[in-house]
């Protein structure tokens, strides 16, 4: 590919002090938070919103609000990616594992895949191993406040090592499925696994 | 939703016209090779790379028509962006840029429905693609826009959107006899309404005018369900 005449790159110092936690075309908002939705950003009551792991589960299980406060509490803090090649650095975020609710659930044998389901009706489609593991999670505090409506509360699902579009905002449903399908994005274009390491933005990257 | 998945590779765009309409767009016009069909409502990955291999890259939406021989992106010049920043100071006609898309298959518009579009500042050049692609194909009456700018230097296209017929609403300054001020929900329920019933809406704008131009439109009847939004941040 050629070299852009007069292009020397303003974020390089930044990207290069960083560049071991700077995915690939990514850059450092510089502690900005962008948000980006396909849909109405809705308001949801908590106490009418509740979180239900079913599809290929030995018990199919569903918390509300309060129900799922009362488990176990867990916290990422690191960094998200966004396909829209921003990266957000040391954000803490707070809520409980989605090993937690998958241990209750009991995934059957055949499970490899879920779709995540938002209250709107955006989907977004995961390999069931980046799910868990200690690699994702349901949370509804960041940065110590209460998840805004805009990024996605008051619940939402956080898969930090994917993009962000995975991490479904408004998160209402984790349906196991034994084949892969297509989510939202990944049926207008973007990929099915989305590693920021990797580079997978849109389908057909390898 | 439409399945309307797409594999696009990289390529590479010449720049065939550039200009600079006032002192934040950029009009770029671009000779795409093995150009893919697009829909109005997509956008473009630019892509710039230095001499050692470091890139930064950023998505444009598209302006053209989807029957124009070049690929037409306006982009706006955002605080210290790295890629807005070299299409503003540096970049001149014959410079050869990496180019991937057309990219988006959910923000796109195609005359199928009846639909009111709704752009903020630079969020209108999605909709400049549609209205652009209505008034060739004959669809003009199918697709009513709303173009909302702080000033007419500042919103992109005001000329050509004002001689289409849309209901321009500026906020920092008056319009003829329209006092400065955002668009009015009656102003909306208007569009939205007449003369039959919109059948769909599409939203561009930042994230605080999205917010605002889904709720007018929601008080102007409009179905959550049936509304189409792309924002941005200062994303550089």
């Amino acid at each position: 590919m050629p070299v852009t005449r007069g292009f020397t790159g303003k974020r390089r110092a930044e990207a290069a002090g960083r560049s071991d936690r700077l995915p690939p075309g990514q850059y450092d908002t510089g502690g900005q938070w962008p948000t980006l939705t396909a849909e109405v950003t809705p308001h949801l009551d908590p106490e009418q919103w509740s979180i239900t792991v079913d599809g290929l589960v030995g018990t199919p299980r569903t918390w509300s609000w309060r129900e799922l406060h009362a488990l176990p509490g867990d916290t990422y803090a690191g960094d998200i990616h966004c396909v829209t090649t921003w990266s957000r650095f040391d954000t803490t975020f707070s809520g409980v594992s989605v090993d937690t609710l998958l241990a209750a659930a009991g995934p059957l044998p055949e499970a490899a895949y879920v779709m995540a389901h938002a209250t709107t009706g955006y989907t977004t489609n995961l390999p069931l191993d980046d799910v868990r593991g200690g690699k994702a999670w349901v949370v509804w505090e960041a940065d110590g406040k209460p998840l805004s409506d805009e990024h996605g509360g008051p619940v939402r699902l956080l898969v930090p090592h994917l993009y962000f579009w995975k991490s479904a905002k408004w998160v209402t449903r984790l349906e196991l499925m034994a084949q892969d399908r297509p989510g939202f994005w990944e049926s207008n274009g973007y990929h099915d696994r989305g590693d920021p390491w990797l580079e997978q933005r849109y389908q057909g990257d390898p | 939703m439409r399945e309307t998945t797409t594999r696009t590779a990289w390529t590479t765009a010449t720049i065939a016209e550039i200009d600079r309409p006032d002192g934040r767009l950029t009009r770029l016009r671009l000779d795409v090779a093995d150009r893919q069909q697009a829909l109005p409502g997509q956008h473009y990955v630019v892509r710039l790379r230095a001499p050692d291999g470091y890139t930064a890259q950023r998505s444009y939406s598209i302006a053209s028509d989807p029957a124009d021989p070049l690929v037409e992106l306006m982009v706006e010049r955002m605080p210290d962006g790295e890629v807005s920043g070299h299409l503003h100071d540096v970049a001149e006609v014959g410079d050869v840029l990496e180019v991937r898309g057309p990219l988006g298959g959910w923000f796109t518009w195609s005359g199928e429905t009846t639909a009111v579009a709704i752009g903020g500042g630079s969020g209108i050049v999605p909709i400049v693609s549609m209205l652009r692609y209505a008034a060739r194909t004959g669809r003009a009456d199918r697709l009513r826009v709303v173009a909302v700018g702080r000033t007419l230097d500042e919103l992109p296209y005001a000329e050509e959107l004002l001689a289409a017929g849309a209901f321009v609403a500026l906020t920092r300054e008056n319009l003829g006899s329209r006092v400065a001020a955002p668009p009015y929900p009656e102003e909306v329920r208007d569009l939205v309404d007449l003369p039959t019933p919109a059948e769909a809406a599409y939203v561009c704008g930042s994230v605080g005018f999205a917010s605002f131009a889904t709720r007018v439109l929601g008080e102007a009847g409009m179905r959550a369900s049936a509304i189409r939004v792309e924002q941005f941040g200062a994303t550089g």
